[in-house]
């Protein structure tokens, strides 16, 4: 079993877990640290979810009902790739968001924002040979939060991502450029600051549809293996 | 080697992944009345000893004979011993903290640089408050002698190996995870 390819965790990338201005972190974020695990069969393998959890509307979450969502009909839409800039293809990616007001569709979600009768917020898609994705979907709106006085989360897109590799797993948030709420926001803010920007999408005039919706473009970048003498690039 | 691309950073899955991330057939690794399966169930604390409500866990393990159906597999990939094995399930933490999964227990596996692996599930927690997911872990406490032959294990202090281990019982097995506190689980860097 030597030689295995193993997928290398590139520091100052990921959130500490323990962040003092996100206040749930306190009670929930582990104090002890966390031990090395070398990589085995167990995590150079992962789940290999693709079509078979997608439903023909699940890429456009402004259909999935009997009429129009309301709201900025947008098109997010990028490339999934690994470090190596290699496509994952054939990949499941899950997205869910607040509508146009701000308001997801949760019972714990109670402020008093209306909801849309024609907008879950519920998206699912898998990549194409390219590692490509595209979801239609409305602008989200920015909601409060309750972490600080006046705290607002920035409008985002959450989405859920597992590659083929269980270190690539990766559950992360896509947000707008320009958003005047990034400085006040303690998630956004718990990146180090040289990734932080990898978080904000594009918006994308090239690729805007005339007469019906803007563009967003965001490129996801999962683990990628390590290319030493050990590994088997092959692919 | 060529440059690398910026990987993407972790973020919360916040209160509200349930309306992305549920699935009506989450809790089945294998389905229901495969022989021998049983309930994998447990609880997530969090620092203050409350269930923690609002929570996704995530499992994945291999099959009884300790082989996946996956490419990356080196002895090749391989249709699963169990029909319908998946491996993999994802269940949210009820209102009391707990969770259960339908699985069979996975075979050991060869470990990198030689020896061998216990039966084990890797399992990830999510949740509002953790900006990463956390990992550890199920091993089971009724294979003594596979358990103290296991290399990750044995690189885990003695007096925290415990955390670790799912206890039998009730015709199946039960996992605590503390996220925090005297008995805080061991969690994995991945
Ligand atoms: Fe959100």
């Amino acid at each position: 079993m030597d030689g295995l390819p193993h997928y290398p965790l590139p520091e100052g990338v990921h959130p500490p877990l323990a962040f003092p201005g996100y206040r749930s972190t306190a009670l929930r974020a582990p104090r002890r640290p966390l031990v090395a695990l070398p990589h085995g069969l167990t995590e150079l393998t992962g789940p290999l979810l693709g079509a078979d959890r997608v439903g023909p509307d699940d890429h456009d979450l402004t259909v999935q009902h009997g009429g129009e969502a309301l709201g900025q009909r947008i098109i997010v839409s990028g490339r999934v790739l690994d470090e190596g800039g290699r496509p994952v293809r054939d990949t499941l990616v899950e997205v869910w968001q607040a509508n146009a007001a701000g308001r997801y569709r949760h019972e714990a979600d109670t402020w008093p924002a209306p909801l849309d009768p024609n907008f879950s917020g519920l998206g699912r898609t898998v990549t194409d040979a390219e590692g490509r994705y595209r979801f239609t979907t409305v602008k989200p709106g920015a909601y409060p939060w309750r972490n600080h006085h006046n705290a607002w989360r920035p409008a985002h897109i959450h989405f859920s991502l597992f590659g083929r590799a269980f270190p690539q797993r990766l559950v992360t948030q896509m947000y707008f450029p320009d958003d005047p709420l990034f400085a006040q926001d303690p998630v956004l803010g718990s990146v180090p600051a040289g990734a932080r920007d990898r978080l904000v999408s594009r918006f994308d005039l090239d690729a805007t549809q005339p007469e019906w919706a803007l563009c967003f473009t965001w490129d996801i970048v999962l683990r990628g293996r390590d290319a030493t003498p050990f590994g088997d690039d092959d692919d | 080697m060529t440059e690398r691309l910026g990987l993407t950073p972790s973020q919360t899955v916040g209160p509200y992944w349930s309306i992305g991330m549920t699935w009506p057939d989450g809790a089945d690794v294998v389905p229901e009345g495969t022989p021998g399966a049983f309930w994998l169930s447990g609880v997530v604390r969090d620092g203050a000893g409350e269930p923690l409500a609002d929570g996704l866990v995530e499992t994945w393990q291999a099959d009884p004979d300790g082989r996946f159906d996956h490419p990356d597999d080196p002895r090749g990939p391989r249709p699963p011993s169990v029909p319908g094995f998946r491996g993999f399930a994802r269940v949210a933490t009820g209102p009391d903290g707990t969770w259960r999964i339908r699985t069979v227990k996975p075979g050991p596996l060869p470990a990198p640089g030689g020896g061998t692996q216990a039966p084990h599930l890797d399992l990830s927690v999510f949740a509002r408050g953790l900006l990463d997911r956390v990992v550890t872990r199920v091993y089971f406490a009724d294979e003594e002698a596979a358990n103290a032959a296991d290399p990750v294990l044995a690189a885990v202090p003695a007096d925290r190996r415990h955390t670790l281990l799912a206890t039998p019982g009730g015709g199946g097995y039960t996992f605590t995870v503390a996220l925090q506190g005297s008995d805080e689980t061991v969690f994995f860097a991945v």
